[in-house]
């Protein structure tokens, strides 16, 4: 019984490790990207991904009880909510950037096509 | 067009009352320098000259101010401000630690904090107010009028919000030329999510309100996550859906209610319970929904200004008005 427990740490750990991870990504690309759309693909990913894997770390090492019911809760909330707030941050970022032509192109995707094979 | 609406004839309008007040309210007659001229104000013009002038003050004014290099007395002076600044810093960084060094060391069962006002909470609490979480039987049975204040305090705070930001009726209907032009209406993946997220949102809200008194949670936390749940609706929906339930009258009403109900309640027990007279309301079992008196009813009141509270304040800052 030992071991079964030695083992369900370890994978909890293995996983929040992996969420720390992904949060030390996450904080690198908020700081070096330079555009906001680009910064907010990454905080994105540590919102959901990163407290997806802690949160479920957390659930293994703590067994199926009421705290872990909650936790699951809050993964799905986040997961909701995460992808929502970023959607709208970049609705309103599009609908109000007076500089479209530095930051990005809108393209069709035939013309993306035309243009990989010229490449 | 007035003419066709006058009933009497100018000469005979003037000889009137309302009209000496209305002369009066304008400011064009005066009771004792009799009829006033006002003048029309000009709009704010500047000549090359004045601009010319204004724009070498502002050099001088940078020279004399930020210019470093060839000034040796400003050298002097921002190398003197910057190592006092530092000297401060340490100064007062010292002084504090000292205070600190004085204060009884941290969980010291001799500490002055631990004297028989804590003990009586914890050994008699319960017994008491019949709440199994100790901090909510504290701050609503014990010290419920502290409590009572807090929520005058928020309500307060509303109204101070409602007479600064509320905007003018007469004005017209020119809310559509500001910045929420460029809000996102009627998104379809935030619509989605908010038919997902604000019933959640709005029971957890309420159960955290319930069982103040069994666990954490309470009157304010539970209040402003409701209120955190109506700004989601109202976010997604626009303002004509949540009109339909929540307007100002509603807000008044409830929140006027609560606070009355509040106090009358507090009232009650602090006659009754207070001094140690027979209460009505029973404490019931610990750890039941229904149980420890008064708590839960005065638990729903805060929560329910709060929420209110909260949701008011996003609509004056956003809108100016329900």
């Amino acid at each position: 019984m030992a071991v079964f427990e030695w083992v369900r740490f370890l994978i909890g750990a293995l996983l929040v490790v992996c969420g720390l991870l992904i949060f030390t990504v996450e904080m690198i690309g908020v700081f070096r990207f330079k555009y906001v759309l680009n910064r907010m693909h990454a905080a994105a990913m540590g919102d959901t991904l990163g407290i997806g894997f802690c949160l479920v770390g957390l659930i293994i090492m703590s067994g199926l009880n009421f705290t872990s019911l909650k936790l699951f809760c809050v993964i799905v909330f986040l997961w909701f909510a995460s992808p929502t707030s970023s959607h709208l941050i970049a609705r309103l970022e599009v609908t109000t950037d007076e500089e479209k032509e530095k930051h990005y192109r809108t393209v069709t995707l035939k013309e993306l096509e035309a243009e990989s094979k010229e490449v | 067009m007035r003419a066709m609406s006058r009933k009497i004839p100018e000469e005979a309008y003037q000889k009137t009352l309302s009209y000496r007040l209305r002369q009066w309210l304008d400011g064009t007659r005066d009771p004792f320098l009799d009829t006033v001229e006002m003048k029309q104000q000009k709009a704010f013009r500047e000549d090359q000259k004045t601009v010319r002038k204004r724009k070498e003050e502002k050099k001088k004014l940078f020279e004399k101010i930020y210019d470093v290099e060839n000034n040796a007395e400003l050298r002097v002076f921002r190398k003197l401000y910057q190592t006092f600044c530092v000297l401060f810093c340490i100064f007062l960084v010292i002084m504090l630690l000292i205070a600190v060094s004085y204060l009884p060391s941290f969980g010291n069962p001799q500490n002055p904090v631990n004297n028989e006002v804590a003990e009586r909470y914890i050994e008699k609490g319960l017994q008491e107010t019949g709440a199994v979480n100790i901090v909510t039987g504290m701050i609503l049975d014990y010290r419920a009028f502290d409590t009572l204040g807090e929520s005058h305090v928020l309500f307060i705070a509303t109204c101070t919000v409602l007479i600064l930001l509320r905007k003018d009726k007469k004005k017209g209907d020119k809310e559509e030329i500001s910045d929420r032009v460029h809000e996102p209406k009627n998104d379809v993946i935030l619509q989605t999510a908010a038919r997902i997220l604000v019933p959640p949102i709005i029971i957890f809200g309420i159960y955290v309100i319930l069982g103040g008194h069994l666990g954490p949670g309470g009157g304010f936390s539970g209040g402003a996550i409701i209120g955190a749940g109506l700004i989601l609706y109202l976010n997604a929906f626009g303002f004509k859906k949540t009109e339909r339930f929540f307007t100002e009258k509603t807000y008044k009403r409830l929140s006027v209610c609560a606070l009355g109900c509040y106090c009358l309640a507090k009232s009650y027990s602090f006659y009754t319970g207070a001094n140690h007279i027979e209460s009505v309301i029973p404490l019931g079992t610990p750890g039941a929904i229904l149980s420890s008196g008064l708590i839960l009813i005065l638990n729903i009141c805060v929560g329910v200004v709060v929420a209110g509270t909260m949701y008011t304040f996003y609509v004056m800052f956003r809108k100016g008005g329900y």
